[in-house]
């Protein structure tokens, strides 16, 4: 089976016909003047909005004061993420950071694959149609509005604690104990967004030609076999470069909703990094140790990146870069 | 040629007691998934209309008791809502404008083998993916650029997605063939003539997907308004939903009249689940019709991811 897999047709690279200009490279520039006209705005924004930001992380060194800009402002050195490591609430919000990225991934990555799988077993196309419209959906509600939902219905006179009540339990304040935080953020999380991630499964399922399935079945291969040795192995490319992208924002995602799920007694477990440079930096105006604790932020998400792209590599030889 | 057809459904219907429990376990699994997904929604829906003294004591299940409109009433009776419409529906029209015209300009121009210098562009566009200067620096480079305070702080940021400017670049690629630019060349045609007559039209897709993408990420946002906003008169609607629905702060003018604190808490439930509603409303009306659009998008970016 391993074998016939490597050779099947929709793992072949399809060549690509190169438009050749032969011209001097000068020239060429010249000719295409336009061309670079349509770039430059976007140009200027990368470097307004993106570049010169990422020179001001030099404020992370600095005691950064608005009147002297980057320039005039003292170096200081690591003193700030010297008081960051030695804060009393360093290890507390590593812990969330992480734990929260962590289960995350661990529910997000694979469930989509797995309903991706399912629906392309369907064989009525119109109620999987169906189905497909309706699980997409949540993905376009806004943040505000699904944490909007996760506070009415998990309430305590909510929607969950009517049903727990049916069943003669006692009403949990779900939104003030600390423990309740991760669950109900890593699964509104996976209401919103696992029929939407499914999507890509299913183009790349789409792909792959019947002809081999209908060889499979000829071969006496149930639905189960043909999963295991059809459908997963012609996703697993995507499901790679997928997990590695997601790893590499594993740090920066979700924090606008860890920001707005937060209440003065779930905070505890609710405070993850990037919610704690809003506020020590923008609230409080500390820019400089904000800028190094959102630094620090980066760098720990950079190796994980890291990480995560030399295991795809090693494992499935398909990776990022 | 019908005999190969025949024998081929005769093939297809022929299953295997393991398949079918598998299909009728599929079938199961996945209609509880679309009901987990469709419950929460639909209760929305028939909370907003409902008494809120039957919703309150879990009353409401499948259907709307005791239907009232009082709930919808008092939010269009607030202020705060049709400023923040009036607002968000001004910055989604200005922001997606500026967020398709230079996503187009920039992904055609990429797309085009000839380009000098195209691989560094895509790689400095690229790189942006994964290094920013994060929160921090961004919002001081907002601030001395004096944009605090104004609607250009919630569009300029957000200029350009890399990932939208990718899925357009895609498309220009599979979809403009050479040998049109080719031709056209050979008949004296410019690069700008070429692109607004001939490559926008055969792009209508795409823009489309553009349109969608940019509107409802500006329709949805929240973060910026927050952070670079001071001036309740700018609002957009998704900070007026934060302070109804998550601050609990319904106005004095939605609930002003009513006596007792239980009933105005019951109120505040109702508003809650109305403006929900509300500010999902133009997403629910087109979504039926705009679906196929976005799953066109997201197909194209995961070609070449």
């Amino acid at each position: 089976m391993e074998t016939k897999v490597k050779t099947l047709p929709w793992r072949k690279a399809k060549p690509k016909s190169e438009l050749k200009v032969k011209s001097s490279s000068k020239k060429k520039i010249w000719q295409n003047y336009e061309l670079y006209l349509f770039l430059l705005p976007t140009i200027i924004y990368f470097i307004i909005f993106h570049y010169i930001p990422m020179y001001g992380i030099l404020i992370a060194f600095q005691d950064y004061m608005p009147t002297q800009g980057v320039w005039g402002s003292p170096w200081v050195g690591f003193e700030h993420f010297i008081r960051f490591f030695n804060s009393y609430q360093f290890w507390n919000l590593l812990e969330n950071t992480l734990e929260l990225s962590f289960f995350q991934l661990l529910f997000g990555f694979p469930l989509p694959i797995i309903v991706a799988l399912l629906l392309n077993q369907l064989r009525n196309q119109k109620y999987k149609k169906f189905v497909q419209t309706v699980i997409y959906a949540p993905h376009f509600i806004s943040v505000v509005v699904l944490v909007g939902m996760v506070y009415v219905f998990f309430s305590p006179n909510g929607l969950i604690n009517n049903f727990i009540m049916i069943f003669g339990g006692d009403p949990v304040y779900f939104m003030s104990e600390a423990s309740w935080f991760k669950p109900l953020y890593i699964s509104s999380g996976l209401w919103q967004e696992t029929g939407w991630a499914a999507i890509i499964y299913l183009a790349a399922l789409a792909g792959v030609s019947p002809e081999v399935h209908e060889a499979a079945i000829m071969d006496g291969a149930s639905k189960m076999q043909r999963i295991r040795h059809v459908d997963i192995p012609a996703i697993m490319p995507t499901a790679m470069i997928l997990l590695v992208l997601s790893v590499g924002n594993l740090m920066n995602i979700g924090f606008e909703k860890a920001y707005l799920m937060q209440t003065p007694l779930n905070v505890s477990a609710g405070e993850i990094i990037p919610t704690y440079v809003y506020k020590v930096g923008l609230q409080s105006a500390q820019y400089s140790f904000a800028a190094a604790v959102g630094l620090f932020n980066a760098i720990i998400n950079f190796i994980l990146l890291w990480a995560v792209n030399r295991a795809a590599k090693k494992l499935s030889g398909s990776g990022l870069w | 040629m019908s005999n190969f057809v025949m024998n081929r459904t005769k093939f297809w219907a022929r299953k295997s007691r393991e398949d079918k429990i598998f299909d009728v376990l599929n079938l199961f699994l996945l209609s509880g998934l679309m009901l987990v997904v469709l419950y929460p929604l639909y209760f929305v829906v028939i909370a907003s209309i409902s008494n809120p003294d039957y919703v309150y004591n879990g009353e409401v299940w499948l259907y709307p008791k005791d239907i009232t409109f009082e709930g919808y009433q008092r939010i269009f009776q607030d202020g705060r809502i049709w400023t923040g419409y009036k607002n968000t529906v001004i910055y989604t029209l200005v922001g997606t404008f500026v967020n398709v015209a230079l996503t187009l300009m920039a992904a055609y121009a990429l797309s085009r083998k000839d380009l000098a210098g195209r691989n560094f562009f895509m790689f400095m566009f690229l790189f942006t993916m994964f290094f920013s200067g994060g929160l921090i620096p961004t919002y001081l480079v907002v601030k001395n650029l004096g944009l605090v305070n104004t609607m250009w702080a919630l569009i300029l940021p957000k200029a350009v997605a890399v990932w939208n400017l990718i899925v357009a670049k895609t498309f220009f690629q599979s979809t403009i063939p050479d040998e049109l630019l080719e031709s056209a060349q050979m008949d004296g045609c410019s690069n700008t003539k070429f692109f607004w007559k001939i490559v926008l039209p055969l792009s209508k897709p795409i823009v489309a997907v553009m349109v969608l993408f940019y509107a409802v990420t500006h329709w949805n946002s929240f973060f910026d308004a927050l952070i670079y906003l001071n001036d309740e008169e700018l609002y957009p609607l998704q900070l007026v939903l934060r302070s109804i629905l998550i601050q609990n702060e319904a106005s004095a003018s939605m609930l002003g009249d009513v006596e007792s604190f239980a009933a105005q808490q019951r109120i505040a439930d109702l508003i809650k689940y109305g403006v929900i509603i509300v500010a999902a409303v133009p997403l629910l009306i087109l979504y039926p019709f705009i679906q196929k659009y976005f799953v066109k998008g997201a197909m194209i970016g995961s070609i070449k991811g």
